[in-house]
């Protein structure tokens, strides 16, 4: 992309001057190879955005941010339903609260490497994951709507969890005004015999190890201590979010022009917060955003099972869970005003600052806990909101390392079967049900997640507290 | 034009079958896959972007042993093109198939669809990917001067 088409705030701060039908600014947060990387569709999508009605403070796109649909994928962008503000279905994505959580299992690393490929095996085995692979769960309507409305508390009502994990998970675990009438039959039946699968793509499982602390106190509260492990899970509401999400998109866009709003791209497809279908799809999306806050309850249940059969009786808290598909009611200090906006992630994580009172009590101090998944190769980070954040994207960071080329110019470059051998020979054993998918996911694909992370400490989103290097990888 | 390109080739094209008179292609996306289709009708260029959905999910060989009827309407024949590739989706999704033919008829802005496939067989299609569902980005319905119809999007996987 071209520097020259931004004003350079600071050094990690690069502003989109409003022009055209652009409403506010835009603003990326990178430093100068990432926005020289970076597409020039993350330009376009920003300014785009940033023209949507009722817009509030600026569209910004993250570190790790690219071509994604409608909003770049990385982006961020609040709303006012009192200043016509809409809700996007673009702008919280297909795989509504898609997200990532991550155990701790207190095991030491060199107590898990004789065991690694049975574990490795194991998990694979009892984990299903990619496209046919078949839940050990069928819901019938009524429990449906029950998982709808009760997110990662039904999970544990049916016994896939623990109660204490609910005030490790963003919203407790369920999400208020959840509902399910809204949620057409089709998506229903989409999701009938997914719970508890890992899907495919870029999702995973993974056992990793504490590679490096970088801040002692905050990863000490967070329970990460050097050379321990952890599991770490990437995934989302599965077929009910993607039928949900191509269902209102569409009504979306039939209903944008009655509203007047005009579409710069059809993929930014949106309807007033204060509308039918705008109530309609929030009502949806809260209930999408349970199922995966369900899903990943009841994967980390089925974790855990396998785990203690090599570690019997251990002790696997969750560390926290977090979305970064979502589209959530917050509120803001915007000018000295306290004001309620619908906050939109596509590919971006809330990440609220040390003191925030929804956090829980005995981490609070430190900020939220922001995962972020790397690649299969390079590992992952945890790392914690920083003060003075609500200012720079309303407390968000980036969710991943971000993809650096297509899957097809990543299968030209290398073969699954390469790649496993490569990484295997680095200590990591990956398993997954398509040699293809592992090639298309190969960890050169990806952007250097270390560059990611030490742009968005730099920015002041969220700062590093530890580093995690995978052991095993269950890619779906 | 070369006697084997589709009649939007673009240079960035990275996989394809067919001729000029049929076939598909998928075209790349930052994150994703961007599949097309083109014929000498708007049914067989919607039925062989079909054909690059399945191939964007496995490259083994499928059955047409099961038989599927669809249906779906849309206000124009780009959405009504993105409704296909849903329809497609979910019924792969539901019946946990993969689909390796398919039949489309359309009138006006309702379309009929028959697909053949089978049971998703893991150890032998090795599906490398899960379409989550067809986008609006890169979305274009077009006929070009010589009578040829292309269908062409992204599909999130």
């Amino acid at each position: 992309m071209d520097s020259s088409l931004f004003t350079r705030v600071d050094p990690t701060t690069w502003q989109i001057e409003p022009h055209g039908a652009m409403r506010v600014p835009g603003i990326i947060y990178a430093n100068e190879a990432l926005i020289r990387d970076m597409d020039d569709k993350v330009y376009t999508q920003t300014v785009n955005v940033a023209a949507l009605p009722g817009i509030v403070g600026a569209a910004y796109a993250m570190p790790d941010a690219h071509w994604g649909y409608g909003f770049p994928i990385g982006g961020v962008a609040a709303f006012d339903p009192h200043e016509g503000g809409v809700i996007s279905a673009g702008g919280v994505g297909f795989d509504i609260s898609c997200g990532v959580r991550t155990m701790l299992t207190g095991i030491r690393l060199a107590d898990i490497q004789h065991v690694k490929i049975s574990l490795a095996d194991s998990l694979f085995r009892q984990i299903p994951a990619g496209l046919g692979s078949e839940g050990a769960i069928t819901l019938e309507p009524t429990a449906m709507d029950a998982m709808l409305i009760g997110g990662a508390r039904w999970a544990i009502q049916e016994g896939f969890g623990e109660p204490s994990d609910l005030e490790r998970i963003e919203e407790h675990g369920s999400v208020a005004e959840a509902r399910p009438d809204r949620v057409s039959e089709r998506a229903k039946k989409r999701q009938r015999r997914e719970m508890g699968t890992l899907g495919s793509g870029n999702h995973y499982l993974e056992v990793q190890a504490v590679a490096e602390i970088y801040d002692e106190d905050a990863a000490a509260a967070f329970g990460l201590k050097r050379d321990e492990i952890v599991v770490t899970i990437h995934c989302g509401s599965r077929g009910l979010g993607h039928q949900i999400g191509s269902e209102y998109l569409k009504e979306m866009l039939i209903t944008a022009e009655a509203a007047n709003i005009v579409l710069p791209d059809r993929e930014l497809a949106c309807a007033p917060i204060q509308s039918d279908v705008g109530q309609r799809y929030l009502g949806a999306m809260r209930a999408a955003t349970n199922c995966a806050l369900a899903n990943r309850e009841i994967l980390g249940h089925y974790t855990r099972r396998v785990i203690r059969h090599f570690f019997p009786g251990i002790d696997m808290p969750l560390l926290f869970d977090v979305s970064h598909n979502t589209c959530k009611v917050e509120t803001h200090a915007i000018g000295g005003k306290t004001r309620t906006l619908f906050v939109h992630r596509k590919g971006a994580t809330r990440a609220f600052e040390p003191g925030h009172p929804s956090l829980p009590e005995d981490i609070r101090r430190f900020g939220q806990p922001v995962l972020i998944g790397g690649s299969m190769g390079t590992g992952s980070y945890v790392l914690a909101g920083m003060e003075g954040n609500t200012a720079k994207g309303f407390s968000s960071a980036c969710h991943g390392a971000g993809r650096a080329m297509s899957r097809h110019a990543a299968l030209k470059l290398w073969s699954g079967r390469q790649i496993s051998d490569t990484l295997f020979a680095e200590g990591i054993v990956i398993r997954s049900p398509s040699a293809r998918g592992i090639a298309e996911e190969a960890p050169g694909a990806y952007k250097d997640v270390n560059i990611v992370v030490e742009t968005t400490e730099r920015a002041g989103l969220a700062r590093r507290v530890a580093r995690l290097s995978p052991i095993v990888c269950i890619k779906g | 034009m070369s006697a084997a390109a589709p009649p939007d080739w673009v240079p960035e094209m990275i996989e394809q079958r067919g001729g000029i008179d049929r076939g598909w292609a998928h075209f790349p996306h930052a994150a994703d896959i961007g599949v097309e289709g083109w014929g000498p009708a708007l049914a067989v260029a919607f039925e062989q972007a079909a054909l690059a959905l399945t191939a964007a999910v496995t490259s083994a060989k499928v059955q047409p042993s099961i038989e599927v009827a669809i249906e779906c309407q849309a206000p124009d024949r780009e959405l009504l093109f993105v409704e296909w590739l849903n329809a497609v989706i979910y019924e792969m999704a539901v019946r946990k198939m993969v689909f390796g033919r398919f039949e489309v008829s359309i009138t006006g802005n309702q379309l009929q669809g028959k697909l053949w496939g089978e049971g998703i067989d893991p150890a032998r299609h090795e599906p490398a990917c899960e379409p989550k569902g067809a986008t609006y980005t890169s979305l274009r319905v077009s006929q070009s001067e010589n009578g040829i119809w292309s269908a062409r999007c992204v599909v999130d996987v």
